[in-house]
């Protein structure tokens, strides 16, 4: 065998083996991928199939007629208020998440950009907070909100979002020290105020950071299940969440349209995050930054 | 006065800004971090101490707080079966979950690791679950895990073994929610771990795999030392969850309306507290039962850290 021979088929040996590797790769992502998918399937497949085909045996794969009836069914079935129910969690969502991002963007600038004396101390409380479990606050908290009057509507819910919370303030703190200083300097020597630096200035560098921060809470919000839980009272002030809770508690065996308002209520979250996918994969990848 | 000469001391009015400039510099900040200020006190530290008071007292909502000293913790540990039940129901969804969880997480994070093409869509897939709301989840896992004719149980007979009796069994029901948070709650640990994974040095790989070692042992012996930082993250982060765990409790428990789950096998912390709580409105004795919790919580977190000494390694060069 000449010098060629060999290299060429060590070149064939290394196709061989990747290819072989990348077969198996595949087979051991996509044996795993059924097993997260299969569940989701069937949640579509039960939504769409008539009452007397969710539990049979042998199984029903595939269903006879397909019902799309049953999203019609459901949405406007009187135990579950959907326009009600989506108007109060839009609502829900879009308020908490505004006050999430506004309050951490104005507290996380104070302890990226300005001195002041505590500086150190408060951050290192604010950082400590972070690993507060929440169910040391929860009774106190709720007896705070029946005090001021609250209980039965959505202000325990949003309001204090809109003063802050530790992890997002820690995030966007992170995020605006990579800014590089001589910008803000700048802007400052101009005569700029700090609110005209923020504004104008740190906002439109950090959006992405406010993207994930905004995502979170929105989802966050959407999918609260034990907040509502314990604020409201009546059903028209539920949630989507709660609602279908409701509606489950109501006609316990129609799994049928209790599958199909299910997969509406988690259909806008996975929407979004097919909307904004890299924002989010990066954001509960800076969640991590925490323990490193 | 007359003595003193503008030599010897900076006129009043040359030293006045530069006093009020350091407390200008001050005053603006803190009007920055107002809200947060306000947040700490009003929801975290005034909630913090009113919880040690009310845990003393008898407060049933409608009449205000009523000194009883030690009392709740006395009828807790002495007088309460269902105290027992529900902290043996945590311990085992905790010490079960946690450490699975971690393992398929880690397991997840590494087949994702490879080079393939098409890897996004899989990761996709893995992560989808946990983006669920809880009641959503809960509710299509009493479909999948149905006694008789549920997907699950159905699989298992497919294959020769025996049916379980999932969520209407005293013994399965927990297996069951277990097995479910598998599916919904390890996608955020899984991209931590996959993040950490990008940052083992290829060079420390390939130095192993000079020297011989074959897959197993470079797992063993370079990537998973250079993990355990974010091992570590990822342990407490789940303890804690899963101390507080209520949702599929809650929501496969039948709301813990009689009993949650069969022979109370579901009754969780979270949910004792929300009963007594939210149910009973007894707040001094659910105060009582979140401080322990607490107490709990934070000794188990300190025994971690104080133990990621001998287990944990920080590389230099790494974050």
């Amino acid at each position: 065998m000449t010098a060629h021979e060999i290299a060429a088929q060590v070149r064939r040996q290394r196709l061989l083996y990747r290819t072989l590797t990348g077969v198996l790769a595949h087979l051991a992502l996509s044996g795993v991928a059924v097993l997260f998918i299969v569940p989701f399937a069937w949640l579509i497949v039960t939504s769409l199939k008539p009452l007397n085909q969710v539990f049979t045996d042998p199984l029903v794969w595939l269903p006879d007629p397909v019902m799309w009836s049953n999203y019609q069914e459901a949405l406007t079935s009187p135990a579950f208020p959907f326009m009600r129910l989506l108007g109060n969690t839009v609502i829900y969502a879009v308020a908490s998440t505004a006050g999430t991002i506004v309050s951490a963007v104005v507290v996380s600038y104070a302890f990226a950009r300005l001195e002041f004396r505590g500086r150190d101390l408060l951050f290192g409380i604010t950082l400590a907070t972070m690993m507060l479990p929440g169910i040391v606050t929860l009774i106190p908290t709720y007896l705070l909100f029946r005090w001021l009057g609250w209980i039965g509507t959505y202000l325990p819910l949003i309001v204090p979002l809109w003063f802050g919370s530790a992890f997002n303030i820690f995030l966007l703190r992170q995020f605006m020290m990579t800014i590089p200083v001589d910008l803000t300097d700048a802007a400052r020597i101009d005569g700029a105020s700090d609110f005209t630096i923020l504004w104008a200035i740190m906002v439109p560098l950090i959006k992405p950071a406010l993207l994930v921060v905004g995502l979170f809470q929105f989802m966050a919000s959407w999918n609260d299940f034990f907040g509502p839980l314990i604020y409201l009272d009546e059903a028209s002030e539920y949630p989507l969440v709660l609602g279908l809770y409701a509606f489950r508690t109501r006609f316990g065996v129609q799994w049928h349209l209790i599958m199909a308002a299910s997969l509406v209520v988690t259909f806008p979250i996975i929407a979004l995050f097919f909307a904004a996918q890299r924002y989010f994969i990066e954001g509960v990848t800076m969640s991590g930054l925490k323990g490193s | 006065m007359a003595s003193i000469t503008p030599a010897d001391q900076p006129p009043v009015a040359r030293r006045a800004p530069r006093l009020s400039k350091q407390l200008r510099r001050d005053l603006q900040a803190y009007l920055f971090l107002a809200p947060w200020l306000f947040s700490l006190l009003a929801f975290t530290a005034y909630p913090m101490i009113a919880s040690f008071y009310f845990s003393l007292t008898k407060y049933s909502i409608l009449n205000p707080p009523r000194w009883i000293g030690v009392d709740n913790f006395v009828t807790m540990f002495t007088n309460d079966p269902l105290y027992w039940k529900a902290v043996a129901n945590t311990a085992y969804y905790t010490f079960v979950s946690v450490p699975l969880s971690i393992v398929v997480a880690l397991g997840l994070a590494l087949l994702l690791n490879q080079r393939a093409r098409g890897i996004g869509i899989y990761r996709t897939i893995y992560y989808l679950p946990s983006l669920m709301p809880v009641v959503a989840s809960t509710l299509l896992w009493l479909v999948l895990l149905d006694p008789r004719l549920g997907l699950v149980n159905i699989g298992l007979q497919a294959i020769g073994l025996p049916k379980l009796g999932w969520l209407s069994s005293a013994d399965w029901s927990k297996p069951g929610i277990i097995l479910m948070s598998l599916w919904t709650g390890t996608g955020s640990a899984m991209l931590i771990f996959l993040a950490g994974l990008k940052d083992v040095p290829s060079s420390l790989l390939e130095a192993a795999m000079i020297d011989g070692a074959n897959g197993w042992q470079r797992l063993r012996h370079v990537t998973i030392p250079l993990l355990t930082p974010t091992i570590f993250f990822n342990l407490i982060m789940s303890i804690i969850a899963s101390f507080q765990v209520f949702g599929p409790a809650y929501v496969a428990g039948d709301g813990g309306a009689r009993q949650a789950g069969p022979l109370n096998s579901l009754l969780m912390y979270m949910l004792l507290i929300y009963r007594n709580a939210f149910r009973f409105f007894e707040m001094g004795y659910a105060s009582a039962l979140a401080l322990v919790m607490f107490i709990v919580l934070v000794a188990l977190t300190l025994a971690v850290v104080r133990s990621s000494d001998s287990w944990v390694h920080y590389e230099v060069g790494r974050r």
